[in-house]
């Protein structure tokens, strides 16, 4: 019944008007860049000159020179010295600033003392990727602030333990996701938000222009249709994927810890998913505005309920069930476990198999759809 | 019509919603035929042209296209049959060669690249093959559709308004290459608006409102029609037609060189129409047979635009 030859054929067509349509290519190759640059900055740059407020319990040589360290490090803007809790609590929960730091009454005397005294950095960890590079910063910061003394101090007091103890409150996010989770992430988006909007004016685009008529006139089966259609974006979908994999790599330093040929599996049956949806998109939109519309209406969901933005685990039952029927969220899933965690095929072999139920029904689905008369 | 009938269909029936677009329409084409297929715009001539190929699936009716079931069989009827679509069908952004390729890839042909040369040849369109059809004028677009609806050799070619907007050399060129295909056996139905075109076509369907309402010879169109017609010759030709058209009673008027033809299907409404050019200088009046040219005009002017069923229109005109 089904033809390689049509197949081929289809294929070849999708492919040539591919390569006419420059602009449309061109965006997606643009899309990855654009993306890892806008979310890269979250990451890369970390936030710097925070606005930071001390509150000086005692005064003394130490504190003095970590204050100056402090500035220095261009991490933390001090902008306001505060007396007591709560004015500095205030600032804080005002958003006025980032940061408090507290340097308890006779800091100085039991640092000599070697009682090792405690610096209280409190942070809004609202925005975790904000408050995850100084905080772990504030810790060296002190460290080097202190080397100077420390070379006086006795010799039983040098070396680790540090001579304070530096403790830290994430204030408002205690998780404090890690922006290591961005990156990965954004190879899903970027697959399913592009492969998508391509496929699903594969079919819309041939009704609106009218060659439909002759493509069905011809002997060409649907199956043949949808896989000469699909296709050739499967090249696309792995230039996309290499170039977010290069940027992890090269420009982010994201570690690549599991197993290359699971991942690569996931990433092509998670490319074929997402341009399933988008065909069976293009068998249900009858102009190409619709097909957009559809797209983004399996988009939002794609970011929203996937573990993308939320952690998955914190969302409600009925948006978890929502998630659980979206192809990103298995990906998602795999993608951090295989990059971040270093999953092999065992761990991620339960989010694969919801992503082939997944692709199957959609095939299955589209074919149903799809009319080889133009009823 | 004792020849081989390569169209064969009886109480065709399509329905867009409430509309019966199509109604109850029989077809019996033989072998190698040209059949013309007449009628005003949304008549329902692409519906059942599109029926005919297995593009759309009839509500009701039965028959045999190339002895397949018209039903059941469309994906091999499609195999044997060339269709050109009323508007430009072909890929815009492919070239001339790419869009040939395509379709004979698409019917499983050998030797692809060596078919579309000749085909290119044949048609004329060899120096043009790189380029995209897109930028093609109306008659090379034409040429084009019809050498990829010819590319698989079909025996069936069905062919809706392929001459429209298209200009009279190219129209004549097309009309001998339908002609040379038909002389190898090749089986035409074809759409068309234009008279010109109709005379050419050894037999021809009328249908209008999803009806058809004439089907026979061409040469036995007239008759068919039952019109009576009249010749008027005078130098005062306005005047003669001035009163004319102020009595009425005819059903078609037209001016023929230097004389008016006036034709209608009521014999005595149209004999007191003509009473009244008595009178004019150097009359002459005389009864005439009512030619296809009078006939058509006839059929194509009695019955105005049927877009009360205009569904037909979607995605053509």
């Amino acid at each position: 019944m089904m033809s390689f030859s049509r197949i081929r054929a289809v294929f070849l067509k999708e492919l040539v008007q591919m390569r006419r349509d420059r602009p449309t290519f061109a965006i997606m190759i643009m899309v990855p860049i654009m993306q890892l640059t806008l979310f890269g900055f979250a990451i890369d740059t970390d936030p710097r000159h925070l606005p930071t407020a001390v509150e000086l319990r005692d005064d003394g040589p130490l504190t003095r020179s970590l204050l100056a360290s402090m500035r220095q490090s261009d991490y933390f803007r001090i902008v306001a010295q505060v007396s007591t809790d709560e004015e500095g609590e205030r600032l804080l929960r005002s958003g006025e600033v980032s940061y408090l730091i507290v340097i308890p009454e006779n800091f100085e005397r039991e640092f000599v003392r070697g009682e090792r005294p405690q610096i209280l950095i409190a942070a809004d960890a609202s925005d975790p990727v904000a408050a995850s590079g100084p905080i772990a910063a504030a810790n060296e910061i002190a460290r080097r602030a202190f080397a100077p003394e420390l070379d006086r101090l006795p010799k039983r007091l040098r070396g680790a333990p540090a001579p304070f103890e530096a403790v830290i409150h994430r204030q408002y996010n205690p998780a404090g996701e890690t922006s290591m989770n961005i990156v990965p992430g954004l190879l899903g988006i970027i697959l399913t938000m592009t492969l998508i909007m391509i496929t699903s004016i594969a079919l819309t685009r041939e009704v609106e222009r009218g060659t439909i008529e002759s493509l069905l006139s011809t002997p060409v089966h649907a199956s043949e249709i949808m896989i000469g259609k699909t296709t050739p974006y499967i090249l696309v979908g792995v230039i996309q994927t290499a170039i977010v994999l290069i940027a992890a790599r090269l420009i982010f330093h994201i570690p690549f810890a599991g197993a290359v040929w699971p991942f690569l599996l996931a990433i092509l049956l998670f490319i074929f998913t997402n341009l399933m949806l988008g065909y069976l998109i293009s068998t249900v939109a009858k102009t190409q505005m619709q097909a957009m519309q559809m797209t983004f209406f399996i988009f939002l969901p794609s970011i929203l309920l996937s573990g993308f933005m939320f952690p998955f685990a914190a969302m409600p039952v009925w948006a978890q069930a929502i998630g659980e029927a979206l192809p990103i969220t298995h990906f998602l899933r795999i993608v951090r476990e295989v990059m971040l965690k270093g999953a092999g095929f065992a761990e991620i072999r339960g989010d694969i198999w919801p992503i082939m139920a997944i692709v199957t029904i959609l095939a299955l689905a589209s074919l149903a759809r799809f009319r080889r008369t133009l009823d | 019509m004792s020849a081989e009938l390569v169209i064969d269909v009886k109480g065709l029936t399509k329905k867009f919603g409430p509309k019966i677009v199509v109604d109850h329409f029989d077809l019996a084409v033989p072998k190698g035929a040209i059949y013309g297929f007449l009628g005003p715009n949304g008549s329902g001539k692409t519906t059942t042209i599109r029926m005919v190929c297995g593009l759309l699936r009839p509500d009701d009716g039965s028959g045999s296209v190339l002895g397949l079931d018209v039903i059941m069989a469309s994906a091999k009827i499609k195999e044997r049959v060339g269709y050109m679509t009323q508007r430009f069908s072909l890929y815009e952004d492919l070239s001339i060669r790419e869009n040939l390729e395509f379709i004979a890839r698409l019917y499983s042909l050998d030797h692809v690249a060596d078919r579309v040369s000749a085909s290119l040849k044949s048609l004329g369109l060899s120096d043009r093959q790189k380029q995209l059809a897109g930028t093609l004028s109306g008659g090379w677009k034409q040429r084009l559709a019809l050498a990829a609806c010819m590319i698989h050799e079909p025996e069936l070619l069905l062919l809706d308004e392929p001459t429209a907007g298209v200009d009279p050399k190219a129209r004549r060129d097309f009309w001998d290459a339908i002609r040379d295909y038909a002389a190898e056996g090749v089986t035409t139905l074809v759409s068309t608006h234009y008279m010109d075109e109709a005379v050419q076509c050894d037999r021809i369907a009328f249908i209008a409102y999803g009806k058809k309402l004439i089907d026979a010879r061409t040469a036995d169109i007239p008759a068919e029609v039952g019109l009576h017609a009249w010749r008027i010759e005078t130098p005062q030709l306005d005047e003669a037609t001035h009163r004319l058209k102020a009595a009425g009673g005819y059903d078609v008027l037209a001016r023929f060189g230097a004389a008016i033809h006036v034709a209608g299907c009521d014999r005595a409404a149209l004999e007191r129409c003509v009473a009244r050019v008595s009178g004019l200088d150097d009359l002459q009046v005389e009864e005439i047979e009512a030619g296809l040219e009078e006939a058509f005009i006839y059929l194509m002017t009695g019955a105005t635009d049927n877009f009360a069923n205009g569904l037909e229109a979607r995605g053509g005109q």
